[in-house]
């Protein structure tokens, strides 16, 4: 035999002040967490996004990051020439080969300065990199001092409107495209031709070559044929791993942050919880008695609470997540440490988070009405009907 | 000058627009250290009376003089501070606060005098003393029976030493027994220590224990 | 003060509740004073930089090196009195996790320069006078367990190969917010392993006096502007506070989530204090029987309210402080890490405010109670 949930509904509405109250300290514990995950979710995917795992990575041996590393042109060509790489349309390889700077550029309204990666690439990039699309304008002309910039960088830095000139390495640089790249990292750079960057940053060395595999399937013995090459001295990664490795750390503090800050509140709403559903027992000890009398079981007493502390924590829950959904979007920054530049990212909910904020929230309603709905079971039906 | 005179009060409540008369034309007059029993049945304004006797509700004409003081005329405030220095005032559930010790619910009107603390001491011993529960001074209301805690609350009307006592059924909820320990000691008050004495009661045993019985009847007062 | 007992008698009346909601104030204040300590300490990283130094670095980007030429014509400014130089290793210590700073620094003139950092004078002797040896911040010594004398080996990133060095000097600084986990070896060894083909990665200037820094500072840029390697100089203090910036908008985060905290303490604390007062509308009424006056219970109930809140609010701040100095992890990120009495006295201030906040209503209740209607109830 159950009891019926009009039963606690109607006992909710009862009491409206303590309900909400309840369910709002709850709800800033669930805002919390789902916008903190969110957080980490945004930094995360910009990183993963970023790599694709058809796609092989070289940087000079031991160097670990792009701006460390340093390739010469003999070794790119011997790359290029390498028989697993896939061809385009054209008929060529596809193959980039890459000088990485960073620079630094003030942002835009005064924000202070911010380092942005600048990456001189061939046209190939973007045949290389899939889901990468010009949004507005053109690709650079080969031979010319134009840049295009990530859609991301064109929202945070000032002058990089089609025609605007950008001036860096001491040279003005004009801008004639935007382009997408499916929300990873490289929105927040500048592109522009390897071979114009070279004698401005006076490096005549590559610092990352990137090449599409004709068979990813083969990438272990890619990465052995490459790396045991004398004449080419690289470590060779799938893209896709080595970007998500580069985010582990932060996105590790950031889920610890998340779970450490939200648990700790909800050691805080669980404790309100529990008040307010030992109050709400108290108050209804008559009642308990009337439905024990009545035949119901203890167990039923005690479920019915249970269900009624979980109904104020999915009603906090829907209302955490209803308050973050604004900052789904939210464009925010931090550093890439591994390459000492501005990464921009956005705050990411997902029906996922939405999901893990329900069951964090249904966690604490469960937890804060154990004890209180095992008191409400314990009820004797003479002490109860006694006043 | 009687001690307390109340002349042509009246009082009403208003229910959906309609008015409910509680008291109508009531005159009473009490003399010093005089033990009033009032009676009636239950709705026949008793409480409300001793309410507006107590300042805690203002009447809607008359006027209610206790001691040369015009009850009426009083705002909140100086009617918080004549309460807690003339009226003492013994409730039908006693009311005390379960927090606090008997010793400490007995103190609680001396915490507004400007008395010390071994002064508020000597007070809370000597009434103590009077009403017989000396050696249950740091017990909690829950350990005490019916009677004791009535006189616990006796206690706290006439630590202040108030000229008036206002009792609303101080036997009300108490066994023959115990309700009869609590006349007496009503009774000793007034007599003992001339406190002037207004019960409230539907009890005709209670009431004879009074000098003067008055008898309310819907709202309106017949000797 | 005589009603004190009252208070304290109706904090005691539900042990549980009491405990429960002063608990919930405890861990918003634990967290509050964490946080709040993440932000002090990041702006008291950004100061650690002295504004009597200037860093030069490369105008072209700050991993942009600079010409060992530039040296001879800084020192040739006048207000300068000295310059140093130095250069970022980037090594891996085993593991590319167990990061931590390395400088390849020109140690005479750069330990002249740096009174924060503390070495014993035999150690300093020793540091300098070895051409692989490397001096070590007692903190990372102690995060690997290192010996004096030990032989450590990096792996270059930028420059490749293995880099042994050892150990000769450990320092101490002189502020925990300058940080110990920095490994530092000299500039001359990386110059000649390197064959010769390093040069700085930017420039370390004494002034003669901090208030000609910016004079000085843009005298030097307009010197180096139509050479192959303009420079970018500031002081030290907001070379160090560009660093701090970084990491993001760690304010703004830890702001809103503050503010997140404070509220859903709010909302349990007032829903307890409210729950209390409902129990006590009898009681209440009572005493205004007794002569007690509104404003009387009015201030006995907020007190009620805020001295769970300051108790609990004390606790949290009170823990924090304990568990965040024995944290050590946490050094390494933020050096110096500490929680400021500045924060625990804001802390406390707001544990008032929020204890008056959560008190109000059932204050006003309190005092505004008809006394003919709660006893009617009763």
């Amino acid at each position: 035999m159950k009891i019926p949930i009009i039963y606690n509904l109607r006992s909710l509405r009862q009491r409206p002040v303590s309900t909400l109250t309840t369910a709002l300290g709850m709800a800033l514990v669930v805002a919390v967490f789902v916008s903190m995950m969110a957080l980490s979710n945004g930094f995360q995917s910009a990183l993963t996004s970023t790599g694709s795992d058809e796609n092989v990575f070289l940087l000079r041996k031991g160097a670990g990051a792009e701006l460390n590393s340093g390739i010469a042109r003999d070794a790119a060509n011997v790359v290029a020439g390498m028989p697993f790489i896939a061809k385009g349309t054209d008929g060529r390889p596809l193959v980039s080969a890459e000088t990485f700077v960073v620079i630094p550029l003030q942002r835009v309204g005064g924000g202070g300065m911010a380092n942005v990666v600048v990456r001189g690439v061939s046209l190939a990039a973007f045949d290389v990199r899939r889901g990468l699309e010009i949004l507005e304008g053109r690709k650079f002309r080969p031979g010319s001092r134009e840049i295009v910039v990530g859609r991301t960088f064109a929202r945070r830095f000032p002058n990089s409107e089609i025609g605007g000139r950008i001036n860096f390495g001491g040279q003005d640089w004009t801008v004639v495209g935007h382009f997408a790249a499916a929300g990873s990292s490289f929105e927040s750079e500048i592109w522009g031709e390897a071979e114009q960057f070279m004698p401005v940053f006076r490096g005549q060395v590559f610092s990352a070559i990137t090449f599409r595999m004709s068979d990813p399937a083969n990438f272990a013995g890619i990465k052995e044929t490459l790396e045991a090459d004398p004449r080419l001295y690289v470590d060779a990664y799938q893209e896709k791993e080595f970007y998500d490795n580069q985010g582990t750390l932060l996105n590790q503090i950031l889920n610890f942050l998340a779970v450490f800050i939200a648990g700790i509140m909800a050691i805080g709403a669980v404790f309100g919880a529990v008040n307010t559903m030992y109050a709400a027992v108290a108050s209804r000890v008559h009642e308990i008695g009337v439905l024990l009398s009545l035949g119901f079981k203890p167990r039923n007493v005690m479920s019915s609470f249970l269900f009624e502390a979980l109904l104020i924590a999915l009603l906090g829950g829907a209302v955490g997540c209803l308050l973050v959904l604004p900052v789904d979007g939210l464009v925010t920054s931090t550093t890439n440490w591994n390459s000492f530049s501005e990464l921009a990212f956005s705050f990411s909910i997902t029906p996922r988070l939405i999901l893990y904020g329900m069951v964090f929230a249904a966690t604490m309603g469960l937890i804060g009405g154990y004890l209180p709905a095992r008191r409400a079971a314990k009820a004797r039906v003479a002490d109860a009907l006694r006043r | 000058m009687p001690f307390v005179e109340i002349k042509d009060l009246a009082m009403a409540y208003y229910r959906d627009s309609q008015k409910i008369a509680v008291l109508e034309g009531v005159d009473l007059e009490v003399e010093e250290g005089q033990f009033v029993a009032l009676m009636g049945p239950s709705g026949s304004g008793k409480t409300t009376l001793l309410n507006i006797l107590a300042g805690l509700d203002k009447a809607e004409s008359g006027s209610v003089i206790v001691d040369g003081q015009n009850v009426g005329a009083m705002s909140h405030k100086q009617l918080a501070a004549w309460r807690s220095r003339h009226i003492g005032f013994v409730f039908q559930f006693y009311n005390l606060l379960p927090v606090l010790t008997a010793f400490q619910n007995i103190e609680l009107p001396l915490l507004l005098t400007h008395l010390s603390k071994q002064e508020r001491r000597d007070h809370v011993r000597t009434v103590l003393d009077i009403v017989g529960l000396a050696d249950r001074a740091d017990h909690y209301p829950g350990q005490l029976s019916g009677g004791q805690q009535q006189r616990v609350g006796i206690a706290r009307a006439i630590v202040s030493d108030p000229s008036i006592i206002l009792g609303d059924e101080p036997t009300g909820d108490l066994d023959a027994a115990s309700a009869d320990e609590i006349l007496t000691l009503l009774q000793r008050l007034n007599q003992e220590y001339h406190k002037t004495i207004i019960m409230v009661t539907h009890d005709a045993k209670a009431a004879e224990r009074a000098d003067v019985i008055v008898h309310l009847d819907k709202g309106v007062l017949t000797a | 003060m005589k009603f004190a007992r009252l208070v304290l008698a109706n904090l005691g009346r539900s042990k549980r509740r009491t405990i429960l909601t002063a608990l919930s104030v405890t861990v918003a204040f634990f967290l509050f004073a964490s946080l709040r300590s993440i932000l002090t300490t990041l702006d008291a990283n950004a100061e650690v930089g002295s504004e009597a130094r200037l860093i030069a670095s490369s105008a072209t980007g700050i991993t942009f090196p600079l010409p060992q030429a530039h040296i001879n014509r800084i020192q040739a400014v006048e207000g300068v009195k000295s310059v140093s130089w130095s250069n970022w290793f980037g090594g891996v210590y085993i593991d590319q996790r167990n990061f931590f700073a390395q400088f390849a620094i020109d140690s005479d003139s750069y330990l002249a320069m740096y009174p924060e950092l503390l070495i014993p004078e035999d150690q300093r002797r020793a540091y300098l006078g070895e051409r692989t040896a490397a001096l070590v911040g007692a903190g990372l010594m102690e995060r690997f367990g290192w010996r004096l004398g030990q032989t450590v080996t990096l792996q270059g990133t930028i420059f490749p190969g293995d880099w042994e060095f050892t150990i000769r000097g450990v320092y101490t600084p002189e502020n925990p917010s300058f940080g110990d986990e920095s490994f530092y070896f000299h500039y001359d060894y990386l110059f000649e392993r390197t064959n010769r083909q390093v040069t700085p990665g930017w420039f370390t200037i004494q002034l003669d006096a901090p208030d000609q820094a910016a004079a000085i500072g843009s005298r030097l840029d307009a010197l180096f502007e139509n050479s192959s390697a303009p420079t970018k100089t500031e002081t030290e203090r907001s070379f160090q506070a560009g660093f701090v910036t970084m990491w993001g908008n760690v304010s703004l985060l830890v702001r809103a989530i503050g503010t997140a905290v404070f509220f859903a303490i709010l909302f349990v604390a007032a829903n307890t204090m409210m729950m209390a007062a409902r129990e006590r509308v009898g009681e209440v009424a009572v005493l205004k029987t007794l002569g007690f006056q509104n404003g009387t219970l009015f201030g006995i109930v907020m007190t009620e309210a805020i001295i769970i809140c300051v108790v609990g609010g004390v606790i949290g701040i009170g823990l924090a402080v304990m568990s965040m100095s024995s944290f050590r992890a946490i050094q390494s990120f933020l050096p110096g890490f500490s929680v400021t009495p500045g924060t625990v006295w804001l802390g406390i201030g707001i544990a008032v405010v929020l204890g008056a906040i959560t008190g109000i209503v059932p204050a006003l209740q309190a005092s505004r109670l008809s006394v003919v209607e709660a006893l009617r109830r009763v």
